[in-house]
């Protein structure tokens, strides 16, 4: 049986783990319906006065993405591993950090990319400005893969334990915390008329140091776990 | 083979580390009592107060060094576990697990101290500075690495998962660092400066001198205790643990 090449090997990782999302689509949907309800507790918690509300929503946006990406992290290897998929992965010939960047691809499509839409949804729920929704929007969209990203190195370490659960937070919440300061700054400044620019440009520069590095840790967090 | 790539490999065996952690350990601890007890004498009795924060500048004889040694030993536990996991030296896995709790220590006791100087200077335990939250998020780092070690049952794996943690980490640390100064500046446009620009006097730098070269003997020696513990585990096994053991027993 001939190996196939690196790009077809990515390519048919990514389809097999699309075409599982799909069959599975109600689990992607999970997330969204946890940051709506992450984003029902703030008025319930913080009363509904909706100039308070429309204050803290960018940031109550970003929070809630945050927690809800953080809940599916445990999916991205965790099924793989129990049925047995991931050593084969590790065993092929392919290069193991170009299928963790199928599967962080995949996972991104799959639970960051309905987020970029939800997060938007949830600030004008909260009444936040509608002058800042593009740049919370793009604030989304440069940040949800950096937290695949992050995450995954991070799920890939805890892949061997029987439950990772609380443990997952732990390591991925003090690791992503420059997103959130970024993404909820670049908010925070095209609210109050400042240059969201540079917070946009960090994040992005974030985006750009983690694609390549993170599939890379992930291959070694799974080889090590697999060992 | 050179001198001192001979000095690594013998270093790198159990046995040998034994040997030797067991005999410097002793000292180590003793000079960190030692330099502690003159710091402090030298901070708490020698040196004069503050003439604007008064008596309770003196905190910060003990502060200071903790959040030196803070970032120091997470860049040690980083530095270790790189080559535990490049060049598959165990010893240096055991180390950089053994620095976790150390190094998450000195960052509880650099919080501890540092809000208790707050309340009196600031008015207040806590405040949401840079300087604190990035040193708050560093605690959660070390727990992270705690947390990852002790939940993973294979020991060698556990060591090497937290030492890759700890590589990820290192590498953060400085971005989220950054980010949090830029958020501060960005949230409100005062910064309460920790030190300012007046030259600190002879008085008050030794002992924050002397006391920073206690906490790195401590460091030293603590770190030798719990890596005698490891490698005694690790190589539970073996002969010469064993007639470590029954020899200990005999005498």
């Amino acid at each position: 049986m001939s190996a196939g090449s690196p790009a077809s090997a990515f390519f048919a990782l990514l389809r097999r783990d699309l075409l599982v999302l799909w069959r599975r689509r109600a689990d992607s949907l999970n997330p969204v319906l946890f940051a709506l309800m992450v984003a029902m507790l703030f008025p319930l918690a913080m009363g509904p006065e909706s100039a308070k509300l429309a204050r803290i929503a960018g940031g109550a946006a970003w929070v809630t993405v945050l927690l809800a990406s953080l809940l599916s992290l445990d999916l991205l290897f965790r099924p793989d591993a129990e049925d047995g998929t991931l050593e084969q992965l590790i065993a092929s010939r392919q290069p193991l950090a170009l299928l963790a960047a199928a599967k962080i691809l995949a996972h991104w499509l799959g639970t960051g990319l309905p987020l970029v839409l939800t997060g938007p949804f949830v600030a004008l729920l909260l009444g936040m400005d509608r002058s800042a929704l593009p740049v919370l929007a793009a604030a989304l969209a440069l940040g949800t893969p950096l937290l695949s990203a992050l995450g995954a190195s991070c799920a890939a370490l805890t892949v061997g334990m029987r439950r990772s659960g609380i443990l997952l937070a732990l390591l991925v919440l003090p690791l992503v915390v420059p997103v959130l300061i970024f993404g909820a700054g670049a908010v925070e400044a095209a609210l109050t008329g400042g240059a969201a620019r540079p917070a946009l440009l960090f994040l992005g520069a974030g985006l750009m140091l983690a694609l390549p590095l993170a599939p890379l840790v992930c291959a070694a967090a799974l080889r090590l776990n697999a060992s | 083979m050179n001198a001192l790539t001979l000095w690594f490999h013998k270093m790198g065996s159990p046995p040998t580390f034994y040997r030797i952690a067991t005999r410097l350990q002793p000292w180590l601890f003793a000079t960190a009592l030692a330099a502690a007890a003159v710091a402090l004498y030298l901070g708490l009795v020698r040196a004069p107060a503050d003439y604007l924060q008064g008596e309770s500048a003196r905190i910060l004889y003990i502060h200071v060094p903790c959040a030196w040694m803070s970032l120091f030993v997470y860049a040690f536990m980083a530095f270790n576990g790189a080559i535990g996991i490049i060049w598959r030296i165990k010893l240096c896995e055991q180390m950089a697990v053994a620095s976790a709790p150390i190094g998450a220590a000195f960052t509880f006791v650099t919080l501890v101290t540092g809000s208790l100087w707050g309340r009196p200077t600031w008015g207040t335990y806590w405040v949401w500075d840079a300087r604190l939250t990035s040193e708050l998020v560093l605690l959660f780092l070390y727990f992270g690495v705690i947390g990852l070690e002790r939940a993973i049952e294979d020991r060698r794996k556990a060591a090497r998962a937290a030492s890759l943690l700890a590589i990820i980490g290192v590498v953060n640390l400085p971005i989220i660092h950054f980010s949090v100064k830029w958020w501060n500046t960005l949230h409100q446009g005062e910064s309460i400066k920790l030190m300012g620009k007046s030259t600190i006097d002879a008085s008050m730098l030794w002992p924050i001198l002397i006391m920073a070269l206690a906490t790195k003997l401590y460091f030293g020696a603590a770190l030798l205790a719990r890596t005698r513990v490891a490698v005694l585990e690790q190589e539970s096994g073996k002969e010469w643990v064993r007639a470590l053991v029954l020899g200990t027993n005999r005498s």
